[in-house]
This record gives structure tokens, sequence and C-alpha cells, in this order.
């Protein structure tokens, strides 16, 4: 008869299926091996990925390659100056910066009064007053550290750079102090040190987005400059590179040319001071992308261990139909159809077993994800695995459950009939 | 309708060499009722496993209903045991987790004959043993008695040409093993050719011919007055 044919005969699968529920406990404990396996690489490759989303979002905030670099005091004397110098950027440097080093994609110098040092200026509105940090940024700001300004709002633009005017953005809860609930902040003053400004937009805040809280104030470059006497000089600035680019790399390149211009000593590592948002983040990938790989690697050793232990209970259960087997050859079963039949079984146990693994892995992704989405401290987002992946999982599954099922199917036909109807 | 010349059999054990069957001639023809009787290890059960195509000879000739059963692979000796031979066993061999219909349905199974009509089949062999009632019960509901007819039921439902029933009162008492006896009396009546391997003179004294072997040679074969079971 044709071995094909007889895959997709009923009778066949009546034989089976017969076969398989007359023999419960059996089919039982066979099946929770592989049950067990992929409803685990299931569940560790979902929250892998639930994880890679939750930092995802942790970090949306951010230019995935962006950095901050700021001067500090030099450690080793160079070229005939003391050590303890505190080297001073000049508008220049940028421009000298930016032209040397191609894969910076945006470039902000920015200065600063309360964040880091000098006080916090005063600022005033009607009865309101509170001491907040004050920062002058260029444009370009909004393209390294994601800006969200409310609706209604803007950020800094060009025009109030060229023109040095008295326009401020301020957080979400700078608004909260100076205004009162409900009203809109935009086109209304505010007094920072005695000057009016108006404010023209209000930030939402994103917390690991640069230096800032939810209480400052941003306004151009060149008006702060101007209000403080800064010249041409700036304290930090920030900088992001295109995609491709290694943050570590650009890192360091930055931080060389910036000891060259600025005459400070090669080694000379206090001198500046930086972080490296690309890099945090690509350690990050890292971790999650090691994650996933893991999870790949313990799922996908768990199926087979399982595959495995359908195997040897087939194996027994072979053994232990010796005598079956043998009065079914006796009636005039084939050896073909005798190995057909169990090979079959071992290939219906693992496709039902790894159904009742994906079903109930998916579950508890699902409740997991309900159980989590509450918590912002906590980074797990979405827990999903890709179809292929569970396809993939699922092909392996039913190749090994075949190759397993040889195994005893090919020991079963080996017996002679003879001796298979003596065993009792 | 079987016909066999200078059979040898021998098994290996180990380094020495077991010879079981020394040469038989033997033949039977269509309708026969015949008991082949012998002590343990005359070679009784051997020679019914080669005429079962359960076992191969190493020697000599075997034609079953003129065909020649030589040089068979396992498929092919699988086809000719399911449409030439009915088995019955000492241990009944039922499938304990088969219904009464299903294991007399199984060889029609192998055939490759649709659902309906196998069940339809298999009840009318399980009525002509006496059993259609019990039908849809396991072998472990049913007696010995009831279980051996189940498996002469299997063993006929093929409709094969000879019927090879290994010690089929073995396993049961006396008053069961006349009843037993007695269906195969029947089947045998209506013209089915029966070899069943016994070792109580009893048994095979319900036959119509005993062939006596010892030590692997045939050294008796007469045809006797066969003890007809009336009473049941």
């Amino acid at each position: 008869m044709n071995s094909l044919k007889k895959i997709f005969d009923r009778d066949t699968w009546d034989e089976i299926f017969e076969s398989i529920s007359k023999n419960r406990t059996r089919t039982i404990i066979t099946t929770i091996g592989v049950f067990w396996g992929i409803f685990i690489y299931l569940v560790l490759a979902g929250s892998a990925k639930g994880l890679e989303n939750g930092f995802d979002e942790a970090f949306s905030g951010l230019s995935k390659n962006s950095m901050g670099i700021w001067a500090q005091s030099t450690s080793i004397p160079y070229k005939g100056f003391e050590e303890g110098r505190n080297p001073v950027f000049q508008l220049s440097d940028v421009d000298y910066i930016k032209d040397r080093i191609p894969e910076i994609q945006y470039i902000s110098p920015g200065l600063q009064r309360g964040a880091f040092s000098g006080s916090p200026p005063l600022v005033v509105r009607g009865l309101k007053s509170d001491n907040f940090n004050l920062f002058g940024n260029f444009p370009d700001q909004a393209n390294i550290s994601v800006i969200k300004i409310f609706d209604g709002g803007r950020f800094i633009n060009d025009e109030d750079i060229k023109y040095e005017r008295k326009v401020a953005v301020i957080g979400e809860g700078t608004q909260e102090r100076l205004f009162d609930v409900g009203e809109d902040p935009i086109g209304k003053y505010i007094r920072i040190n005695d000057i009016n400004f108006k404010v023209v937009g209000v930030e939402k805040f994103t917390e690991g987005s640069g230096f800032g809280s939810d209480s400052d104030i941003t306004i151009p470059y060149t008006t702060f400059a101007k209000i403080y006497n800064r010249g041409d000089r700036f304290g930090f600035m920030f900088i992001s590179g295109y995609d491709y680019v290694n943050p570590n790399y650009l890192e360091e390149t930055i931080i060389d040319n910036l000891k060259i211009i600025k005459t400070v000593h090669p080694d000379d590592d206090r001198a500046f001071g930086s972080f490296n948002i690309g890099s945090l983040f690509e350690s990050i990938i890292k971790f999650t992308r090691g994650m996933v790989f893991l999870s790949l690697v313990v799922g996908i050793a768990t199926i087979f261990a399982g595959v495995i232990g359908i195997g040897n209970i087939m194996l027994i259960a072979v053994k232990e139909r010796t005598n079956e087997l043998g009065i079914r050859r006796a009636l005039g079963a084939t050896p073909a159809e005798v190995k057909i039949q169990i090979v079959l079984e071992s290939v219906f146990l693992t496709i039902i077993a790894g159904i009742i693994g994906i079903i109930v892995g998916a579950f508890l992704l699902f409740v997991i994800n309900i159980g989590t989405s509450g918590l912002e401290e906590f980074p797990f987002t979405n827990p999903t695995v890709p179809l292929t992946i569970v396809f993939g999982a699922f092909v392996i599954m039913v190749t090994l459950g075949t190759l397993i099922g040889l195994i005893p199917a090919e020991r079963a036909v080996s017996i002679k009939p003879i001796e298979a109807l003596r065993e009792e | 309708m079987i016909e066999i010349n200078k059979l040898h059999k021998s098994y290996e054990m180990g380094s020495s060499s077991l010879h079981v069957l020394k040469g038989i001639d033997f033949k039977v023809e269509a309708g026969e009722l015949v008991a082949i009787m012998g002590s343990s290890g005359s070679g009784k059960s051997t020679l019914l496993n080669i005429l079962g195509m359960l076992d191969i000879s190493d020697q000599g000739t075997y034609d079953l209903d003129d065909i020649r059963i030589a040089d068979m692979d396992e498929k092919k000796a699988a086809n000719y045991r399911n449409r030439f031979l009915g088995f019955v066993f000492q241990s009944f061999n039922l499938i304990n987790y088969k219904s009464a219909l299903e294991n007399v349905a199984l060889p029609l199974y192998y055939q490759g004959i649709a659902r309906k009509e196998r069940q339809k089949t298999a009840l009318n062999y399980l009525d002509k043993v006496g059993l259609k009632d019990w039908s849809l019960h396991l072998p472990s509901e049913l007696s010995g008695g009831q279980k051996q007819r189940v498996a002469i039921a299997r063993a006929l439902a093929a409709n094969p040409k000879v019927l090879l029933a290994d010690e089929p009162t073995g396993a049961l008492d006396s008053a069961t093993s006349r009843e037993v006896m007695a269906l195969i009396q029947k089947i045998n009546n209506e013209g089915k050719t029966i070899l069943v391997v016994t070792h109580e003179n009893d048994i095979a004294n319900m036959c119509k011919r005993i062939v006596h072997l010892k030590d692997g040679v045939i050294v008796e074969d007469k045809k006797i007055k066969q003890n007809i079971i009336k009473d049941v």
C-alpha cells in the first residue's frame, strides 16, 4: 500500500487516535516534555522581547546616538600650562570640530545657570516667583535630545537666535509653579532677572534626556550670551552622530580633537567630562539581544529535550506494545504500516503538545503584559514572539518528532513477528 | 492446499545450533482438519510458524494453494498472511484496548477495506461465533472462551484459505475447550482447512487426522474417526 496515501487516510488516523487516547497516561507523560519545552521557549523569548520593547520605550525620548561633552579642569601640566586649568569652549571650536569630524550630524553648544554652576536666576510672574535653572540653546538641540513641545507652542528657532529675541520655552514644572491651573502660558510674559521674556512653548519633560529637569527655562543661546556677557565662550555641548556611527568612537574622536585645540595633554582624562547615551543604549541593546539569543538557545534545547523524551517514552511504549505490534503483523500489517503508525503517533503527540504549549505560553505572556502594563519603573512592554520564530520552533519540533519517532519505529519492526507474539 | 517438502529448520543458540525440524514432508488437502501433536520441543510450533509465514525455513519448499512461498520479504509475507492465513493463538492475542468488533475488523483494515464494510463483515463473523451481543466489549470484559471465539472470528474475518490454531484450548478449562473445538469443527464442516497444534489427545481426537511429531520428524500420520462434539 502506498505510504503517502496512508498518511492522509482517515483509517490511519483513527488507528493513531485510538492508540493515543486508549493509552492516556502514556500520552500525557509523553506530551508534557514537548509542551514544557515550547512553553518555556515562548515565555522566555516573549519576555526578552518585552524587555527590549520596554527599554525602547524608556529611551524613546533620546536620540540613540547622542552625547554631551563639557569642560572640567586639567590634571596634567602641558606645554607650559599648569594643571588645574579650566579649558573654555569657544563657538569657533564648534565649527572646527564639525569640519574635522564628518560623522557628526548635529552639534549644539549650550549655556546654563543653576544646573552645574552659577545660581539659578529668580523668575517672577505676577505674584508668583521662584528660582529656575536657565539654559541657552540653539534650535539644533531639539534634534539631539528629543524635545516635545505641547500643542500650540514651539521651540527656539533660528530667528530667535539671529535677533537675540527674549523668548522662553518653559518646563512642565515651571508652568505649574508660575501659572494658574488651566491658564495657557503661551504668549504670556515672565521676568527673568528683571528682563521680560515671552513664553513661546511648554516642554514636555522626558526622563533621562540631557541634563534637564521638568522645571527648566530655555532661552535662545545668543540672548543668554548677551545677558550674562559670555561673548563666544560656552560650557557644554550636545552632539549627535549619524545612525551608522559607533557612539564610543565618536566620543573619543571629539575629545581627542578638543584636547588638540584646547592644548590639553593627550593622556589627560579629566579635562573634559562626557556622558554617552549611545554607548549606554548600545549596551542595553546588546543585553536584550543576549537575552533573545539565550532564550532561543534555552528554548530549543528544552524543545530538543522534550522531543527526546517523547522518543524515549515511545521506545518504552513500543516495548510494551511488542505483543500488539506482533499481532498486527500476524494479521497482515506490513513493516511500513507499523513504522508509519509509530512515527505518526510520535509526530501527532509532538504537534498536539506544541500547540498546547504555544497557547498556554501566549496566554501567560498576555497575563504578564496586563500585570506589568501599569508599572512605569519596570521596563516591560508588549511581550511578543514573532510568528516566524514560533513557526520555526514548530517546524523544528515536527522534524525532531519525526526523526525521534523513527527510532522506536525501527525497533518495532526489527523484532520478528513470531518473537513479538511470544512476548507477553 | 498445503504441500511441504524436506523442510529443515535450526536455531542458532550462541555457538551451538539446535536442529528443530529435520526434513518434514507433509501434505494437507483442502477441507481437512489436522491435529499436529507432539511433546514440547518436538518442533510442532516451529512447523506451524513456518506454515504461518511467521518464521522461515532453512531448507525445503513450501507451497500454499499452489503458490511457492519462498524469498519473501516482510512486506510480501505480511500481505500473504493477511490474505491466506488466519491465526488462533493459545493466549488469544487480542488487542486489549480494542473492542471485540474492532479486533475482528483489524485484518480487514490491513486489507484496505472501507470502514462500514469492515464493521459489517466483522459483525457477521462475531454473530457466527455467537458473540454478536458482545461486539462492543473489550477483551478484558470477556471470559477465556469468549476471547478465543473472538480470536477465531478474527482469524476467519479475512476469509483465509487456512486457519492455523496454536494450542487454541491451552488456556481454557475442559468445558470451554469443548465449546471452542465444537466451533472449529463447525467451521471445518463449512469447508475451511484447519491445522490445530495440540498436545492433548482428546483435542486431537476431535480432528480428522493426526500428525505426530517427535524430535523434528513426523513419526506417525493417520486419518482417524473424528470425535464429533454434539452436546454443546
